[in-house]
């Protein structure tokens, strides 16, 4: 028999294009296969070679990127990158965009996105232990804001809450250029020991190929094609493309998996996600140079009469394939059924190199595993570089009426309320090691049964990547590490979710190259690599790209959890230091933006050497004990910071910052990097002051802690912290109420 | 002491309860999946938090068909101590050995947050190292916590002082500001009429450990200790 016999659909060129393929890719097609395909085919090249599966605009562009270093056990291109934490442990993470299936249907775009990613880390045999999420709405006063807000965040906590993971941290930003297209960016990070890491590759000839998990359903189909194409007004047609999620399926799904891999009974497992069956086995075939012989009829099926093209680009979600070794199946369908989920043999690896697909007495595909992964197209797309903008002066910057309603203003504002109308739907306690919960710098998990901890954060700031790509993106890595600084956290590795418009357009394409170069600087000086990660173009809405947004997630080790460092003020009598350089600089600071309604100007410049000086220094006074409260300086400025580490604590504080030559709005409301603010005993400040000029970098005292819970500036611009927390706590749950616009 | 722990599908505090009753005890408790027939000869039986099922049907519902239930109740019902944490609280409530039901938060909001209770009484065997209207601090993390009973129902429990913990403020008093999830009477956990089952929204287990931020959970573990040993 041949492959296409039973399924006599004609290729129309109409039917090349519906697949997202282009008249040059349907030769290459051509030309691999030596005939036409037939429309299992070419739904599998296409599913294959789409934007979200083959990075085909971004790849000459990635590899860029610095990914190895001494702590990197593997670098991108497994499910998930894997850094050492010591003790013969390992911590597995990754962070994936969610974006197009959020935005059609919130609550299970976003459950997906969170099941997705953590089944990216169970499958290299790590047991989840935190979950965050990078969200960008539109503006607050858009009609769907308030729903695709409401139905995010009950997604992420349904799906994160039920499977018993918690999720400790995240980040928010309301801006209109997400209006028609928000990002949902979920990380997950998972710990395993260093001997049992399983990975995506198949080995041996004969060896059986295993289905687990939920039945294959006709959910999904074409989920990559989606997430590759842009959007427009009739988007939400594509509802039947998005996934429904199955938690509680999942989390046996995860037991299981690490149940039969504490077991020597599996040689490779890649779970099913984007591209479903096709892209688990052509992944796992092509990284163990070995073919794939599928019998569709042994694949667990929830509908009824399924094609072979249906089955074989379904994206039914809590699904893993495995190449278990001969002679374990018993033992693999003992634990699965133990567990209720289907287990089934569905093939056999061979030594074709051959994608081979029956269904019934029907031959439906043979594809060279090879050129599915590897020959697909690769663009070096156009690209023009950003047009630089001009630094603003301070002075050419209004100084506010008032600095005390500015300062309350702010921080009411979308961009820097509280989250915690949030984070309190998030389950961010269970499995018992959260040692720092939401609404610090980082989140902090203790590694179970010891006094180590992983400090996990997840930054970037659109706004500087959209008027500078490169110092953006330089940015978005430096304020992971200093977030991760700030806890005392040796930062580790970063993973990365590059959410851009289409990479058709060469504007776009010179804001992914500014990013990519921006972040790799970045990622060299702080010796901070990358080692996975996710590529989202086509964030678009009827022609309008989103800001640039490479979300950065990041981790740090933390010898001994009792040394963390939080932003409460502790003491009263603390002197407070501002650690790092003054600029003033105002240019796309919220201050800007929010306050004097202005969005032009160059984004403040990350200086790289004196980043990695002033958080080396930081980091050891906080390991020493010596800080007693840290905070980063970041959107909203020194202002902002001192009001959260008030809030945080209760404790008032009195800042002076009375000599300069900046304006006075510039040294409260400048974004200059690389800062941070911390207390520490009155007899310690001088010290701190010295050991920090030894080593030439700026401290110096800006204010003292006081009893009463009111937060001044040269003794004026008083703020009592009750009305503070207020407005601060106040905004998003009345937005979500419908009482503010 | 020994102690088991039931392990339904779903469940996902068993390990966090282990860990408490580990550290308090000396003693690793049993984990009892929910096929087995019987639960081993122990002092004190935990049903632990989660989504057992998912909690598709009703939270808590397809749990009383696991085939360990029916020893679990009669143990019960012979005396032997049974804490049921949360999901294990709903599961107690569907298998009859206790009162009421817990309903969809009234915010309708899945909450996590830390809250304040009253300890209603110190003379079980769970209490036993609480003071009398002690206000503790320990958190909750549910969907479906609103407790409701009837007035009959709820007559008799606050008549034979089987309410076990009540949502307060800082300072102790059981105000409505302070009742997180709409239950009736500000309930959070309540006895069995003997007073060997205990069934309680809030995690005691999660904040056991100052590490974590608090420890006020942890007296439970080391009163059962005291209490059962």
């Amino acid at each position: 028999m041949s492959a296409g016999n039973a399924q006599i659909a004609d290729i129309t060129p109409q039917i090349v294009s519906e697949h997202g393929l282009s008249a040059d890719e349907y030769e290459r097609i051509l030309e691999i296969l030596g005939r036409e395909p037939n429309i299992t085919e070419l739904g599998i090249f296409s599913v294959m070679w789409s934007e979200h599966c083959s990075y085909k605009s971004s790849r000459v562009w990635l590899k860029n990127f610095p990914t190895t270093g001494p702590q990197v056990i593997c670098g991108p291109g497994e499910n998930a990158g894997i850094v050492d934490i010591g003790d013969g442990q390992a911590a597995v993470f990754k962070m994936e965009s969610h974006n197009h299936p959020s935005y059609i249907e919130p609550y299970q775009g976003a459950a997906t996105g969170v099941g997705g990613i953590m089944r990216d880390v169970f499958t290299m045999g790590a047991r989840p232990v935190a979950n965050l999420n990078a969200l960008r709405f539109g503006s607050p006063d858009h009609e769907k804001t308030r729903h695709l807000v409401s139905g995010v965040v009950a997604g992420i906590g349904g799906y994160g809450n039920c499977i018993g993971v918690p999720t400790i941290g995240g980040e928010v930003n309301f801006d209109p250029c997400y209006n028609g297209n928000i990002l949902v960016n979920a990380m997950c990070v998972g710990l395993v020991d260093k001997d049992r890491i399983f990975y995506a590759a198949a080995s041996g000839v004969g060896n059986p190929v295993v289905y687990v998990g939920s039945k294959t359903g006709r959910d999904g189909i074409h989920g990559a094609t989606m997430a590759s194409a842009e959007f427009d007004d009739d988007s939400e047609e594509k509802r039947p493309t998005v996934q429904v999620g199955d938690p509680f399926t999942e989390k046996l799904l995860l037991e299981a998996c690490l149940e039969l891999m504490a077991e020597d009974a599996i040689i490779g497992i890649q779970d099913m996600g984007a591209a479903g069956l096709t892209s688990s086995s052509v992944e796992m075939g092509d990284k163990g140079g070995v073919g794939f012989e599928l019998d569709l009829d042994h694949v667990p099926c929830r509908e009824e009469a399924m094609t072979a093209y249906e089955m074989m680009l379904s994206e039914s979600q809590e699904r893993m394939l495995m190449v278990l070794r001969p002679g374990h199946e018993d033992q693999a369908t003992e634990i699965f059924e133990k567990w209720g989920l289907d287990i089934a043999v569905v093939g056999h690896t061979t030594d074709t190199g051959r994608l081979v697909v029956k269904h019934g007495s029907n031959l439906m595909a043979d594809i060279p595993i090879g050129a599915l992964a590897n020959d697909g197209p690769v663009y070096n797309r156009p690209w023009t570089p950003t047009e630089p903008q001009a630094m603003i002066a301070p002075e050419d910057v209004p100084a506010p009426l008032s600095y005390a309603d500015t300062l309350s203003a702010m921080m009411a504002s979308p961009d820097l309320c509280s989250r915690r109308w949030i984070w309190e739907q998030y389950d961010h306690m269970v499995m018992g090691d959260t040692v720092m919960r939401p609404g610090g710098d980082a989140g902090v998990v203790r590694v179970h049964g010891s006094n180590k901890g992983l400090a996990i954060t997840t930054d970037v700031t659109p706004r500087y990547c959209f008027a500078d790509p490169v110092e953006g993106g330089k940015q978005a890595v430096a304020e992971a590490w200093r977030n991760l600084t700030a806890v005392g956290a040796e930062p580790l590795a970063i993973t990365d979710c590059m959410n851009f418009g289409s990479p058709e357009r060469p504007e776009i394409m010179g804001q992914f190259a500014g990013c990519v170069d921006g972040m790799s600087q970045a990622c060299l000086a702080l010796d901070f690599p990358v080692v996975s990660g996710n590529v989202s173009f086509y964030n678009e809405n009827n022609g309008q790209g989103i800001h640039p947004t490479p979300a950065v997630g990041g981790i740090g080790l933390m010898s001994d959890i009792d040394q963390m460092a939080t932003i409460a003020l502790k003491d009263v009598g603390d002197a407070l230091i501002l650690v790092g350089d003054e600029r003033g600089h105002l240019g796309q600071s919220l201050y800007q933006r929010d306050i004097v309604g202005r969005t032009e100007g160059a984004p403040p410049p990350v200086d790289l050497a004196s980043e990695r000086r002033n958080g080396d220094f930081l980091r050891a006074l906080v390991t020493q004990g010596t800080a007693k409260a840290v905070h980063d300086c970041s959107d909203g400025g020194l202002y902002v910071a001192i009001a959260e580490m008030a809030l945080a604590s209760n404790l008032g504080a009195d800042v002076t910052i009375a000599e300069s030559s900046l304006p006075r709005h510039a040294r409260l409301f400048g974004e200059d990097q690389g800062r941070y603010v911390i207390a520490v005993a009155p007899d310690a400040a001088a010290s701190v002051e010295q050991n920090a000029a030894d080593a030439g970098i700026t401290a110096v005292r800006i204010g003292v802690t006081v009893e009463q819970p009111v937060l001044t500036v040269d003794g004026a611009d008083a703020v009592r912290l009750d009305d503070l927390r207020n407005v601060h706590e106040g905004w998003l749950p009345k937005f979500m109420d419908g009482a503010t616009t | 002491m020994k102690s088991s722990v039931i392990v339904f599908p779903g469940s996902n505090c068993d390990r966090d309860v282990a860990v408490s009753l580990e550290k308090s005890t000396g003693t690793p408790p049993s984990m009892v999946w929910h096929g087995e027939a019987q639960v081993p000869d122990c002092d004190l039986i935990v049903l632990p938090g989660g989504f057992c099922f998912g909690d598709y049907l009703r939270c808590g519902a397809m749990a009383t068909h696991s085939p360990v239930m029916k020893d679990v109740v009669s143990k019960a019902e012979a005396g032997v101590p049974v804490l049921g944490i949360c999901n294990g609280f709903q599961v107690l409530t569907e298998a009859g050995l206790l009162p009421g039901v817990l309903m969809r938060n009234a915010s309708l909001k899945y909450i996590c947050r830390d809250v304040f209770l009253r300890v209603e009484r110190n003379d079980r065997v769970f209490t036993g190292q609480y003071r009398e209207n002690q206000v503790i601090r320990i958190p909750i993390a549910h969907h479906d916590g609103n407790y409701y009973a009837d007035d009959d129902t709820l007559g008799e429990l606050e008549d034979n002082d089987r309410v076990a913990f009540r949502y307060c403020d800082a300072e102790g008093d059981v105000t409505p500001d302070a009742n997180p999830n709409g239950s009736a009477h500000n309930i959070a956990g309540i006895y069995n009429a003997r007073g060997n089952v205990l069934g309680l929204m809030p995690h005691p287990e999660r904040l056991a450990d100052v590490a974590l931020g608090g420890s006020d959970g942890k007296a439970m573990f080391d009163g059962l200790l005291e209490a059962l040993q």
